[in-house]
């Protein structure tokens, strides 16, 4: 553990009811450190009951995780409370996110929710308890410059858990006052520290969905979402034309599709068809051939400048422009100090506006910024 | 670490004299008070002492005590055991009207909520700065067909006190049965329903002394209470169930006991001005003057009161805020709300509640410990000063 936390001051271990905060919590207890379970309440599952699940996966702050986060807070023997932040949780991430799909984009929720609550409002949170430190399970870890001292951001151990994609948006005070103690481990490895410290919750399933979508059903929940606002979906149908324009069939509305997308299109073509492009204010869903899909260039805006203090000349870095793409080489243009244009070496398969691209140089996460 | 106790509103701790009623309750009466032998006969006995010593503590005839699992049974009995009875006359054909507060607790509203999907019509009076019910407003909702008022006696967020024995007056002469849920009263507090002049009234036996899972309902003798739930002849047909004797024998030896929390106040004023000297922005939620003698309910403009209520726990004194939803997070009081709080001011607001084993130093620390934990909150969010807060 780092040397920056003595064993006295409080730690607040942000606790999902999973294996890999509960694990957070066990290591920091057996360290000897003095902890703090909080769990954030961000989405209430009654909210939209036609879209509820029972499913392990979509079904966010549960009852069923706030009762396993509990018994693992009895279990390490640390106090433990829940907050909370189902206002500020709409307002930052579901609202946004409604927004964007709307407007046409693809938006990443967990990049905001990390962002705008998970270190945001939970870094408030913890201050307010009187715990200066946060600890999470977040794969990904913290380094420090030996010259400048400035906090960097290092991609996790175990690259197939990764979560840098993530994490961009992290303010060097944030990360001053944030520890990740899974990013030098494997995921194996945790398990087995969750099996030897007996947790309760050692086998448990995780989930890769976006937590508060049930099934991973974003136009359903949308739909849902709109209709407990008062706007009707219907509102949103429009045509699917092909690249020249021509009107190939018609959709129920341009949010239940995303760049790339394949399936559920309804229209029967000699080749593979994809979705090219969405236009809300059209109405009109793009589609096109695989070769179609190919970019060699992005922009990215709003950069918010991690390991690395900012850009000024081009730079060869590789870019990442979704949670499991392999980032690709690139050469970065500094357009403003905000804003950069990445070439890539070769073109990439569908560059989605909305979704985070996010640069590394090795391990190092240098920064990362919204599609245009 | 110590840790304090100032949420006696939430529930108090056992009584060392109520306990040792308990275990030896438990390991000597065995029987059910039902059956006609010997241990049948013990455990009546034990049952019927206890229902005298309730009775007692609040100037009623033992006849008229049903003992029940506690204040949410209690108050279920009475608005079912009245509203659901079927009306006969001329109102027969006529909705049932019942009418409440909106800073009932939820075993009050929920109930009330339910008669409504029942059928039956409920009207919510509201209050007004203080937390109290214009009595003008309660004249103009009743009707003939009014079978039910339920008015809380003490709130359990504020204390803030009702006024009672007018309420029964408008009831008695209208015609309305009139229940009031007295779970934070009943106990502490020297009560007696025959001056109040209430007809049913809730008491729970785990706010003053006695453990969970046993309360209490007053039913006047002549009020026809259907039961709700079904089953053998206990209590007079009115609650079937095997009797909780051990748990109803705990509730009598609380009730013996007499404590008079009139004195917290003593104690809750001390660390009320302490709080309000030395924190600015610092302001007691609803009347001073008409509440129970052991709460207060502070708001702290700009601060969460769910901050404060970990940060205080962190450091060893047990307070609440608002009311905790399934999860176990806070919700924004509706109590306060019904107030005209906004709901930041509903949020900030942070409730102690003493009790009689709360001692001056503890009060001391609690007080030192509230003004470490809110500077410290100002400091970390210097935005949100008292001076910026805008009051809609």
């Amino acid at each position: 553990m780092s040397d920056r936390y003595a064993a006295t001051d409080l730690i607040a271990v942000a606790m999902s009811g999973g294996v890999d905060s509960s694990t957070v919590a066990a290591l920091l207890k057996r360290d000897g450190y003095n902890i703090a379970g909080l769990t954030m309440q961000l989405w209430n599952q009654r909210r939209l009951p036609e879209v509820a699940t029972d499913s392990p996966t979509g079904r966010c702050c549960s009852l069923d995780d706030v009762y396993d986060a509990r018994r693992v807070a009895e279990h390490v023997g640390m106090p433990y409370y829940v907050v909370n932040l189902e206002s500020q949780f709409e307002k930052s991430v579901v609202e946004p996110f409604v927004d964007e799909y709307l407007a046409g984009r693809t938006p990443v929720p967990c990049t905001l929710c990390n962002t705008f609550i998970k270190f945001d409002r939970f870094l408030d949170l913890a201050d307010s308890v009187g715990a200066h430190s946060i600890a999470t399970g977040h794969y990904a870890r913290i380094t420090r410059h030996a010259e400048t001292g400035r906090f960097e951001m290092r991609t996790a151990v175990d690259a197939s858990k990764d979560q840098t994609y993530f994490l961009w948006g992290l303010t060097q005070e944030q990360l001053a006052r944030t520890l990740f103690p899974l990013g030098e481990m494997t995921k194996p490895e945790v398990r087995a520290l969750a099996a030897e410290f007996n947790l309760p919750v050692a086998k448990k399933h995780e989930s890769y969905e976006i937590c508060f979508v049930p099934n991973g059903d974003y136009a359903a929940f949308m739909d849902a979402y709109l209709r407990d606002k008062g706007v009707e979906p219907a509102a949103t149908e429009g045509q699917i034309v092909n690249a020249e324009g021509r009107a190939l069939g018609r959709h129920a509305g341009a949010h239940h599709f995303t760049v790339g997308q394949r399936k559920g299109l309804g229209i029967a073509a000699a080749q593979p068809l994809y979705v090219i492009a969405t236009d809300s204010n059209s109405r009109t869903v793009t589609v096109g051939s695989g070769e179609d899909l190919l970019r060699s260039t992005l922009i990215a805006h709003d950069i918010r400048w991690l390991s690395w203090p900012g850009l000024a000349a081009p730079t060869r870095l590789r870019v990442r422009i979704r949670n499991r793409h392999i980032p690709a080489w690139a050469t970065l243009y500094p357009l403003s100090e905000t804003r950069a244009e990445a070439r890539f070496d070769e073109p990439q398969r569908a560059i989605t506006p909305g979704q985070a691209a996010v640069f590394y140089s090795d391990d190092l996460v240098v920064a990362g910024g919204w599609i245009e | 670490m110590q840790h304090y106790y100032f949420d006696h509103n939430a529930t108090t701790p056992v009584a060392p004299e109520v306990l040792r009623d308990l275990t030896a309750t438990l390991v000597e009466v065995s029987g059910n008070a039902s059956s006609i032998h010997h241990f049948g006969q013990a455990a009546k006995q034990r049952l019927e002492s206890a229902r005298r010593q309730m009775a007692a503590r609040i100037g009623c005839d033992a006849r008229e005590i049903v003992f029940t699992s506690g204040g949410t049974e209690s108050d279920n009995l009475a608005i079912f055991g009245i509203a659901r009875r079927t009306v006969v006359g001329s109102a027969g054909r006529v909705k049932k009207h019942v009418i409440t507060s909106t800073i009932e607790h939820p075993a009050v509203l929920n109930a009330c909520a339910q008669l409504e999907r029942e059928g039956a019509e409920v009207t919510y009076l509201a209050v007004d700065r203080d937390g109290i019910i214009l009595l003008s407003e309660l004249k103009r909702a009743l009707r003939p067909s009014t079978v039910l008022i339920t008015i809380m006696h003490a709130n359990n967020e504020t204390g803030i006190l009702q006024p009672i024995r007018e309420i029964a007056e408008m009831a008695r002469a209208s015609g309305a049965v009139f229940h009031s849920d007295g779970v934070q009263m009943a106990g502490r507090i020297p009560v007696n329903v025959r001056e109040l002049g209430v007809d049913l009234y809730s008491i729970s036996g785990h706010k003053f002394g006695a453990p969970k899972g046993i309360g209490a309902l007053y039913a006047r003798k002549g009020i026809p209470l259907e039961p709700i739930s079904f089953g053998g002849h206990h209590e007079r047909d009115r609650r079937a169930g095997t009797e909780n004797v051990p748990g109803a024998s705990a509730l009598g030896r609380a009730a013996e006991l007499a404590a008079d929390w009139t004195g917290t106040a003593l104690l809750r004023d001390r660390l009320e001005r302490g709080i309000l000297d030395r924190v600015p922005g610092a302001t007691v939620n609803g009347s001073i003057a008409h509440r129970l003698p052991n709460t207060t309910n502070i708001r702290f403009d700009g601060i969460e009161g769910e901050a404060i209520v970990i940060a205080l726990d962190l450091r060893g004194y047990a307070v609440s805020s608002g009311s905790a939803c399934s999860s176990g997070a806070v919700e924004p009081s509706h109590v306060l709300l019904a107030m005209g709080l906004t709901p930041e001011e509903a949020r900030s607001s942070v409730r102690f509640s003493l009790g009689p084993e709360n001692t001056e130093s503890e009060v001391d620390g609690l007080l030192e410990a509230v003004v470490a934990v809110v500077t410290h909150l100002r400091r970390i969010s210097p935005a949100v000063t008292p001076k910026t807060v805008q009051h809609v």
